[in-house]
């Protein structure tokens, strides 16, 4: 059975979790605890170099990264695909995901913001709040004009996975004012109604609320 | 068709990492292309036509027929889909993930924290001094995980002995590491090995900034 290392509050877990709920896929969860500092335990550090999460390791393959995983996933279990086979539209998910794992949620990771508190005390949660809204306003101008029912059109796929957790992360954590990202807003709606964000979603983990 | 248009047009900037991994991509395809120059310093991807492309402003972009491709990966995907030859990602399911990660690791870990406009920033808020310490951190982290992930994987390139996704991904990070951030090569064995071997294969030298025809000299 396919194991994920993942802690509840982590969006790029959560990424994964939303993913396996979607196409069907049972898995082992691990709890990290990211507060207790579990992810610079020697045996994580086996599994992933970095000291994120989520992981996941199917028989002998270990893999680390969201996106990554998130690949590894679609081209192995082919049931209930999560990238169309259309070109233009297979790049626009992947581009809306990078945009999110690279432009977006680096800059507010945790991990990040903490050594940039201790580099030079910056006002973080300002900086974050400042490169999610840039993000969102990038996102907003390209999905107003593709979005149908999920962000690029009337599928669920991989833009869709990427995009639900950080809307919910961007305004439970950071206050964003979703009412300026008319598009996404309505996206976040659609996809609080879906089981398996629900089920996906960090207060349904076994981890939920074990450390504040 | 005797026709020399080439049907690919890139949208680049000479200095940007994210438009040097898809002009090496493109040149290990064997792929010509027309070169369109967007110059960041004077703010060009801001103009009306420009956003027309690409609502979010960024370089590259990638024009092929009606298609239009934004964000280095989802370009690079595209191309290896497109166009077989010289595949950017091994068969084997595993190589392939350690390709992604090694990828993701530049592109997620590194590079957006020691962009343009995330050291303006932090030049603005804290001072300029601070810019190169915090950079050279990021790096340090960055590559400090990539020698774990790559140690029982690497041969001639990255994943082994053929040229994969995770060193179109490493080349420009490494280029920029080792020549303006002053990262001492000694610290990091692979990456310097690696970053020699790029230096001398002919995909990843047309590909440097200072080749391309926006250089500024």
């Amino acid at each position: 059975m396919i194991v994920l290392y993942s802690y509840w509050l982590s969006s790029c877990s959560w990424r994964i979790r939303f993913a396996l709920c979607l196409k069907g896929i049972p898995y082992e969860y691990k709890a990290v605890d990211l507060v207790k500092g579990e992810q610079f335990s020697p045996e994580f550090e086996k599994l992933n170099p970095l000291h994120c999460v989520p992981v996941l390791a199917d028989d002998h393959v270990v893999v680390s990264d969201s996106y990554a995983i998130f690949l590894y996933l679609e081209e192995k279990y082919t049931q209930k695909p999560l990238l169309p086979v259309d070109p233009q539209i297979r790049a626009l998910n992947l581009q809306i995901a990078s945009m999110i794992n690279s432009s977006i949620q680096p800059y507010h990771m945790i991990s990040a913001l903490k050594d940039m508190e201790k580099m030079f005390g910056a006002e973080t949660k300002q900086w974050a709040q400042y490169k999610i809204d840039k993000g969102f306003l990038a996102l907003e101008k390209l999905l107003k004009d593709v979005a149908g029912k999920y962000a690029t059109g009337e599928h669920i796929y991989m833009a869709d996975v990427f995009l639900a957790p950080q809307i919910m992360q961007a305004v439970n954590r950071f206050d964003i004012d979703m009412s300026k990202y008319p598009t996404l807003r309505r996206l976040s709606e659609t996809y609080k109604g879906l089981a398996e964000f629900y089920a996906s979603s960090p207060q349904s983990q076994p981890d939920a609320c074990i450390s504040q | 068709m005797a026709s020399d248009t080439k049907k690919l047009k890139l949208y680049s900037y000479w200095r940007s990492s994210c438009s040097f991994r898809v002009r090496i991509a493109l040149n290990l395809k064997g792929l010509k292309y027309d070169y369109i120059p967007v110059n960041l310093l004077k703010g060009e991807q801001s103009h009306p036509e420009f956003l027309k492309l690409n609502p979010v402003g960024f370089v590259p972009v990638l024009l092929d027929g009606d298609l239009v491709l934004a964000d280095s990966l989802a370009i690079i995907m595209y191309l290896d889909d497109k166009y077989p030859q010289h595949p950017l990602l091994p068969s084997d399911i595993h190589k392939r993930a350690i390709n992604f990660q090694a990828t993701h690791i530049v592109s997620s870990s590194i590079q957006p924290l020691q962009n343009i406009s995330f050291l303006n920033y932090i030049g603005e808020k804290v001072g300029p001094d601070e810019k190169l310490p915090w950079v050279q951190s990021v790096l340090r982290k960055g590559f400090t995980a990539l020698e774990k992930l790559l140690k029982d994987h690497t041969g001639r390139y990255a994943t082994g002995d053929e040229i994969f996704l995770a060193d179109v991904f490493l080349a420009p990070q490494l280029h920029a590491a080792f020549t303006r951030f002053n990262i001492p090569m000694n610290e990091f064995p692979i990456m310097s090995r690696l970053h020699e071997t790029y230096n001398a294969t002919p995909a990843f030298q047309e590909a440097l900034p200072q080749n391309q025809p926006d250089a500024v000299h």
